[in-house]
């Protein structure tokens, strides 16, 4: 069973390590072997912590021969993307800046799945400082997609959706600014989960635009989805804008009946900008609630047009106060050879940073500048309200909201690393989500003939992730296919 | 036309402590007064009378307890100086030696 045991799920690894045909040890170890026999190709993680998980598995496989698990994920081995703080190894948003920092804690959420017994294998690359939509902007490495080599697994956590989709571990963690989960999860073809702003403590997770950013897991399914929910999810005094509502238990919604829900279906995501196969995907997805029993209804979203424009000054502003810490100072790259405090300022950022990170610090330093900040930053943050209340009004009306995750599958590496407009409109049906603060879910809806994933994104009212996961279990009951598995060996 | 110009940008990276080669602050002018030229689309919308939206949870100030909590050593914050001499960050010199 060893051979194979990498495929399995969360929930799966621990009905085997409670009924005793297999052992975290066990399943640890056949993933690493799968890291090993795989990541080459794809180089999802930047960093593998072997030594650190076998032991870690050890003292698991004791837990549970004593029948005293930690919890429903003892045992599990999961990666994390390289934005958040761990104790382990480095930590370093794949930038030249942060190479070989060692963080002296770990984040709130790393914290709570260790104390849950799970295990992280290692880190997983990212685009620098989160900033991407292909993982391109990585100073270390281009992530493949597990279904097709020459494509891009999506961005910025593409390293997390390709290790999940690829059998490289069960579950990971990722972080979502503009769709940095729920991009990637659709091109690599697994779950992924941005949950409502505040849901997930965000201490320790390194900033990038801090009114948007939040993190969230990478699973293989929607139950698995609810086990890692139930554990990152929840108030922390480390982090003021965690927010103080109680955590149901998200296995409980895993039921498949929609038959009491609304679906609303917005009319301005479904124009000439979506591709006619990923189209008919999210069509026939819709059916499939219908056929569950759902009610489908159409909606608007008036103010969606506006969404890339009022995401790309809002997060570019946030992120270079965030980015101005990095200074040389305390922690991260130092020029060498400064001749004075000014001087080694300039130098480290200038040589420490990556093209599209400083692209968008310049754009967020000009639109806060004196001068330009009424007209670009004020009026993002009017236009911002405004793209708030069409969901507020939409969610009246539904009780989630269906649409495709990204325009098109998966594209080829290099084909729009030229224009950055063009990348940044990638985004366009997750950005929206991140600027009103709701949660939204994304779940494999079928492969297109070039056999590449495509993804189903489901969207909720404020703290409605049950609700979300619901559809999700539903739809995933009922869909009448499943994936398979990649062809990457 | 180019919605920004080279000065522009250097005035910016001024702002930014950011150090352009000749080459980046070019390619900066081309591709910064695209992105913002699409940015310009915001002026289409009417927002009179909306309150611009800060932040997304409805929650002003949290507090805590004063007391004191645990925080780093002395030894474990500077591990990961560039420069330090054990008990402080050390930078290049500030004012000029006379």
């Amino acid at each position: 069973m060893t051979g194979t045991l990498y495929r399995l799920t969360a929930h799966e690894l621990c009905d085997a390590y409670k009924s005793g045909k297999t052992t975290p040890s066990q399943a640890v170890s056949s993933c690493l072997d799968r890291i090993n026999a795989v990541d080459s190709k794809l180089k999802a993680f930047v960093d593998v912590w072997k030594d650190y998980a076998v032991d870690q598995a050890q003292a698991s496989d004791d837990r549970w021969a004593k029948g005293a698990p930690k919890g429903p994920l003892d045992g599990v081995p999961i990666g994390l993307k390289d934005v958040l703080c761990t104790k382990q190894g480095f930590t370093t948003c794949c930038s030249k800046i942060l190479r070989g920092y060692r963080s002296p804690f770990d984040a709130t959420v790393v914290e709570r799945l260790l104390n849950a017994g799970a295990i992280p294998v290692g880190k997983l690359n990212m685009d620098e400082f989160a900033m991407g939509s292909s993982t391109e902007n990585s100073s270390v490495q281009v992530t493949r997609n597990p279904w097709n080599l020459r494509c891009v697994p999506g961005g910025s956590s593409g390293g997390s959706a390709a290790a999940v989709a690829a059998d490289e571990c069960a579950i990971t963690l990722g972080s979502d600014t503009g769709g940095s989960i729920r991009q990637p999860a659709a091109c690599c073809g697994c779950v992924g989960l941005k949950p409502t702003y505040g849901r997930v403590s965000r201490y320790g997770l390194v900033a990038f635009a801090s009114s948007l950013d939040q993190i969230g897991p990478f699973t293989k399914d929607a139950h698995d989805m609810a086990l890692v929910m139930n554990v990152i999810s929840g108030r922390d005094p480390h982090d003021a804008t965690s927010a103080d509502v109680p955590v149901p238990d998200y296995t409980k919604a895993l039921r498949a009946d929609v038959s009491d829900l609304t679906v609303g279906l917005p009319k301005e995501y479904f124009t000439d900008a979506l591709g006619q196969e990923m189209r008919e995907k999210i069509e026939a997805a819709v059916k499939v609630f219908e056929k569950s029993g759902a009610k489908v209804i159409e909606v608007s979203l008036p103010h969606t047009d506006y969404a890339v424009a009022v995401y790309y000054i809002v997060c570019t502003a946030e992120a270079s106060a965030n980015l101005a810490r990095f200074d040389g100072v305390r922690y991260g790259y130092r020029a060498p050879n400064a001749v004075s405090v000014e001087d080694m300022y300039h130098r480290s950022k200038s040589e420490g940073y990556g093209p599209e990170v400083q692209r968008r610090i310049m754009l967020g330093t000009y639109v806060l500048s004196s001068g330009y900040y009424d007209a670009y930053y004020l009026k993002a943050q009017k236009a911002r309200a405004l793209i708030r209340r069409d969901f507020t009004n939409a969610f009246q009306k539904c009780d989630v909201i269906l649409t495709p995750t990204a325009p098109t599958p998966a594209f080829e590496i290099g084909a729009k690393t030229a224009d950055p407009l063009e990348m940044y409109l990638s985004d366009i049906y997750t950005i929206s989500v991140n600027l009103a603060g709701i949660p939204g879910l994304s779940i494999p809806c079928g492969l297109t003939a070039s056999k590449l994933p495509a993804g189903l994104q489901i969207l909720g009212k404020p703290f409605g992730e049950e609700t979300l996961l619901r559809a999700a279990y539903t739809y995933e009951q009922k869909r009448g296919f499943t994936l398979g598995q990649p062809p990457i060996s | 036309m180019a919605k920004i110009t080279k000065e522009d940008v250097e005035y910016v990276a001024g702002l930014a402590q950011l150090s352009l080669d000749e080459a980046a602050r070019e390619r900066l002018v081309g591709e910064m007064s695209n992105i913002l030229s699409y940015m310009d689309k915001l002026n289409e919308l009417d927002t009179s009378g909306i309150e611009p939206m800060m932040h997304v949870l409805d929650i002003s100030n949290v507090y805590r307890d004063d007391v004191v909590g645990p925080s780093l050593d002395r030894e474990t914050a500077l591990m990961n100086a560039p420069k330090s001499d054990g008990e402080y960050f050390l930078v290049p010199r500030i004012l000029d030696q006379e």
